[in-house]
């Protein structure tokens, strides 16, 4: 059974989660219902520091043994920061897909495209439609 | 032969079970006009004792030379016993690849120990276990330094051997990308100053050959410099592996990846394959190097086993977004290779001694007949280039008494008229070598 | 098992020879910056060293051990007369650069089987230089590049069926091309209406496997070849399942312009453990001229090489091709001749049929239709049942001393498990590893614990993928 998906953040349709700072940035990671579905993950590789992407970019990949994913960007942004912890052990999403695991913190280059994503409620309504 | 252990009864019996009546229900999918109805084109089968006098009547149409004195790429070595025995056990040659590991614990366990040995020898972190051949080795480099860096432009020495250059620019064609090439110098190894006016900001890597197809060993310290400080990587070959043995290896020097062939490592001639293309790296590279790894783990119980490792980097994950396509390689190969090293153990420097021993005699006894010269000045391994007044009829001389004469070098190389690359390993007795000269006089 | 390197003790290598010619001062001779000055390789004695790689090998399991049902690696009996063969000094002693007139076995060999492969599978000329069928698959997609420069038109994309193997769209993506996903109708073959909607003057070709990865023949293939040639694409053909079709129909004949082959598949070479094999490519008229060179041609009562090609896409590898795994190949289709090629192949396909027949009462059949040389199950009703997926399934039947068929691919089918017995199975063979199959999915209802804990009987348990990843150790490291 997925964690229950907080309420102080937006979700994506490709199953990633948002942090609104205030402040022109956010932080994103990918939602404990994704690293179900993924499995043991092994591998994190991380954007480079500076990285400009439009939503829906590949930004990040996640590896699990028998699997390799792309994590989108759920808006567009430059990459300021990075989780370095995720090189070392990348199991932080599987185990803190909310919290420890996160991925990267952005600068948002449009606010607007937030109002474009789910909330925690809409997320899982979203995630109950996928399953069918 | 047949090797279909079916009988008439068996056969009726499972098309019953099918539920057809004839074979030829099993194939109805193939629309008829394209149903072939005529028989092959090809002969009609043998027993197994005329299939061994037919292939023997074939193999015997070859001649096999007294000795070679040629190398430039593959190598006459002697290969010990052992080798072949482990090699013809059925449990290793008739096996897949291991992705069901637990019944594979052979295998895996060989090639993570082939790794370890081929990563020592050529002074890196990380080698793969194998690629096709030295060649494609280096070609699969230069396409994944161009993929890394996104950068398009591949600098190869001319020293290289001509066939891996060709191979180079094959790929490179296929990826769009540019090769350009680069000169040697009169020493015989790489003209550093054209290598440095040559690189710039897009070039992806330089690729060189140490032994170089010359024999010439090159300084790869100041071309790995020059490189790293453009941005770009630095791909050092070798096509004679025993040289391993005994030279400072490409990886210790700056090389970002090593590259090569394996034949000499306990493989035969073959005319030309299956030999063995070795890849190996610096750790940092691990996530995208191409080809199979083995790596090692714990079951369940906590007992050491091997496993196929990172797997996402290859085709059948990563599919059109993989670095390279390479499934099946050269695994066999690769254990012939390992138990060779394990064989020979630290007498592979011993090994390679003995080649420079026999290298260095008989390149002083040739360069005793009137009008033989040495035209390059650097330290050679196993291989060696002399210029004659006429290397076609130096080579027609010794193929009269059966012996493969040098490499020539005009071919690929038009500017080195009447030049033969010479080979001497220790499979060339003193007796062979005083016979070559006795002929040439 | 301990390492090779955990054994090892310092001054018991085999010696090497002494040398007959004068020693020779190495630092003067060389260099001493050009010396290294270490060399840790391990030291044994021969008998050590022969336990080690003995009993390595048993632990591995290989064809001579039993049925190995691998769906799509072919994994057919190894014939020893081949290797006896392959063993003479006439094929192992040669140089590659041996003159030509040393070297006319090989020339006549090689050139007979380029002959011999042309006539099987209806092509004009055949390359034998491709070392694996992925290379193979990499040079066919090199000739059809080459192809449309020399037309001057841009293609950029390559259509691939999602039931393709991986190294269809990486060998695509390693020629420059994009690759576009076609998709498969219900019945598992191609779906018409979306190939007629996909294919356009930027579609390069279709690279399609026939029979498919589901072990199904392409009915419509005369249709797909038209809609393809219809807007001057090329029709590549991935022949890794040959062995479902060879003296029935030639894929030359269906209209594909170009196929590798797995010589290590469909003619009996042996495995390796993971190669050497051999991927020769065949081409039509279409595309000879972009064949990799060196090329053999006839000269007076023999042969000799050419280079002399000048839209050739070049080298693809040094000197001529797996060469060795050719003769073994080449004394397979001397000694089983055309009858049995094709006898081969129909006691393949009934093979496949049998076991399709007697597992579906107990697997869920995505098709259930005719198969060709393997067919494909899925897991889906023993999850369903006791969570049990097809990796248990896999590694039970490692307990029964069979190695398990292919899992998991093709990708469209989920919990696939594809199963390719070969023609040289008997009915015996296929009956006790039907009742093995039957056994354990009733042990999935009984008791699925024990499938879920196998394998049981094998010298490790289910290893830690997930560490091995994370942490990696490719490279032993004293401690």
């Amino acid at each position: 059974m997925s964690k229950p998906n907080p309420t102080d953040r937006l979700y994506s349709r490709d199953h990633e989660w948002v942090i609104d700072k205030g402040d022109g940035t956010v932080t994103i990671g990918i939602s404990d219902y994704a690293q179900e579905m993924l499995t043991d993950i092994v591998f994190v590789e991380l954007p480079p520091l500076g990285k400009k992407v439009a939503k829906s970019d590949p930004v990040a990949v996640v590896e699990s043994v028998k699997s390799v994913s792309d994590v989108y960007a759920p808006v567009s942004g430059e990459v300021i920061d990075v989780n370095k912890k995720l090189e070392n052990t990348p199991e932080l999403i599987n185990q803190d897909a909310f919290g420890e695991g996160w991925i990267a913190k952005m600068r948002l280059s449009d606010a607007g495209e937030l109002k474009s994503l789910l909330n925690a409620a809409d997320y899982e309504q979203f995630i109950k439609e996928e399953k069918h | 032969m047949d090797y279909c252990p079916h009988t008439p009864d068996d056969i009726a019996q499972m098309q019953s079970a099918v539920g057809i009546a004839s074979i030829h229900e099993l194939f109805v999918d193939i629309p008829e006009k394209f149903r072939l109805h005529a028989k092959l084109d090809i002969p009609a089968a043998l027993s197994e004792q005329e299939t061994i006098v037919a292939m023997s009547d074939i193999a015997g149409k070859n001649k096999l030379p007294q000795f070679t004195l040629t190398g430039a790429g593959a190598y006459s070595h002697f290969i010990p016993a052992v080798v072949g025995h482990i090699v013809g056990r059925s449990e290793f040659y008739t096996a897949y690849t291991p992705y069901q590991a637990e019944i594979s614990q052979g295998i895996l366990q060989a090639i993570y120990e082939y790794q370890t040995m081929i990563a020592h020898l050529t002074g890196t972190e990380i080698a793969n276990a194998s690629m096709y051949d030295g060649a494609s080795a280096m070609a699969e480099a230069a396409v994944l330094c161009a993929k890394m860096s996104n950068r398009t432009k591949i600098i190869i020495a001319r020293s290289v051997h001509p066939e891996y250059r060709q191979v180079v620019n094959t790929y490179s064609w296929a990826n769009g990308y540019t090769v350009v090439e680069t000169p040697y110098a009169s020493s015989g190894q790489i003209d550093l100053n054209a290598l440095q006016k040559e690189l710039d900001d897009q070039v992806a890597a330089v690729l060189v050959q140490s032994p170089n197809f010359f024999g010439v060993i090159e300084d790869i310290a100041p071309i790995s410099e020059a490189a790293h400080q453009k941005g770009a990587l630095l791909v050092a070959g070798f096509t004679d592996g025993t040289s391993l043995g005994i030279l400072k290896p490409a990886g210790v020097s700056g090389a970002d990846f090593v590259v090569g062939e394996g034949q000499s490592f306990g493989n035969p001639l073959n005319y030309g394959g299956p030999y063995l293309g070795i890849f190996a790296a610096q750790e940092k590279f691990l996530r995208r190097i191409p080809g199979r790894l083995v790596g090692a783990t714990i079951d369940k119980n906590g007992k050491r086993g091997f496993v196929l490792t990172l797997q996402t980097r290859e085709q059948h994950i990563r599919r059109e977004k993989a670095t390279s396509n390479i499934c099946s390689n050269e695994a066999l190969c690769a254990l012939a290779a390992g138990v060779y090293l394990a064989a020979l153990g630290k007498n592979l420097k011993r090994l390679a001694e003995l080649n420079i021993y026999k290298t260095q005699y008989l390149k002083n006894k040739l360069l005793k007949i009137k009008g033989w010269k040495e035209i390059f000045s650097a330290p050679v391994y196993n291989e060696f280039v002399l210029r004659c007044p006429d290397a076609r009829q130096v080579n027609e001389k010794l193929q009269a008494s059966g012996i493969i004469g040098g490499y020539e070098l005009q071919k690929y190389y038009p500017e080195l008229e009447n030049t033969l690359l010479f080979c001497a390993t220790e499979m060339l007795s003193k007796e062979d070598m005083d016979r070559v000269v006795a002929i040439l006089k | 098992m301990e390492l090779i390197f955990e054994i090892s003790k310092t001054g018991r290598s085999a010696a090497v020879s002494a040398s007959d010619v004068p020693a020779v001062n190495i630092e003067n001779a060389v260099g001493k910056k050009y010396l290294r000055t270490d060399l840790d390789l391990p030291e044994v004695a021969e008998v050590d060293l022969i336990r080690h790689y003995t009993n390595l090998s048993r632990r591995n399991f290989g064809v001579d051990l039993g049925f190995y049902p691998l769906g799509s690696c072919t994994m057919k009996y190894n014939p020893k007369v081949n290797e006896n063969v392959a063993a003479l000094p006439g094929f192992t002693g040669l140089h590659p650069y041996a003159t030509d007139i040393f070297a006319q076995g090989n020339l006549q060999l090689m050139y007979e089987m380029q002959k011999y492969l042309s006539s099987i599978f209806g092509m004009a000329q055949f390359t034998l230089q491709p070392a694996a069928g992925a290379h193979g698959e990499l040079t066919g997609v090199m000739m059809i590049k080459k192809y449309f420069e020399k037309k001057n038109e841009k293609r950029p994309l390559i259509l691939i069926p999602d039931t393709a193997h991986g190294t269809n769209p990486a060998s695509g993506a390693l020629c420059g091309f994009d690759t576009v996903t076609l998709l498969s109708n219900s019945e598992g073959g191609v779906d018409i209406e979306h190939l007629k909607s996909l294919m356009t003057k930027d579609v390069a070709g279709l690279m399609l496997t026939n029979p498919n990865t589901l072990g199904l023949f392409e009915r419509n293939i005369e249709q797909v070849a038209q809609i393809v040639h219809g807007k001057g694409g090329l029709l590549y053909g991935d022949g890794a399942n040959a062995n479902a079709f060879l003296g029935k129909v030639r894929p030359g004949d269906l209209g594909f312009d170009v196929i590798q082959l797995n010589l290590h598949k469909t003619f009996s070479t042996p495995h390796g453990g993971g190669g050497p094999g051999s991927g020769p490519v065949g081409v039509s008229a279409k595309l000879v001229d972009y064949l990799p060179i060196p090329r053999i041609i006839k000269s007076g009562n023999g042969y000799k090489w050419s280079e002399k090609f000048p839209d050739t896409i070049g080298r693809v590898r040094a000197f001529y091709g797996n060469f060795n795994v050719v003769v073994k190949a080449y004394t397979y289709i001397r000694s089983i001749g055309a009858e049995g090629l094709k006898h081969a192949t129909e006691m393949a396909v009934l093979n496949a049929n049998y076991i399709k027949e007697k597992l579906k009462p107990y697997f869920d059949l995505p098709y259930d239709r005719v198969c060709m040389h393997e067919c494909v199950f899925s897991g889906k009703r023993q999850v369903a049942e006791s969570g049990v997926h097809t990796t248990d399934i896999a590694k039970r039947l490692i307990d029964y001393g069979y190695h398990p068929p292919t899992i998991y691919f093709p990708l469209i089918v989920p919990e696939a498990i594809m199963i390719e017995p070969t023609e040289t199975e008997s009915k015996e063979t296929l009956d006790t590893f039907c009742d093995a199959m039957i056994a354990i999915a009733a042990e999935v209802k009984e008791n699925p614990q024990r499938v879920k804990d196998a394998p049981l009987t094998t010298p490790v348990n289910r290893l830690d993928e997930v560490l091995a990843a994370r942490k990696p150790d490719v490279c032993w490291k004293k401690p």
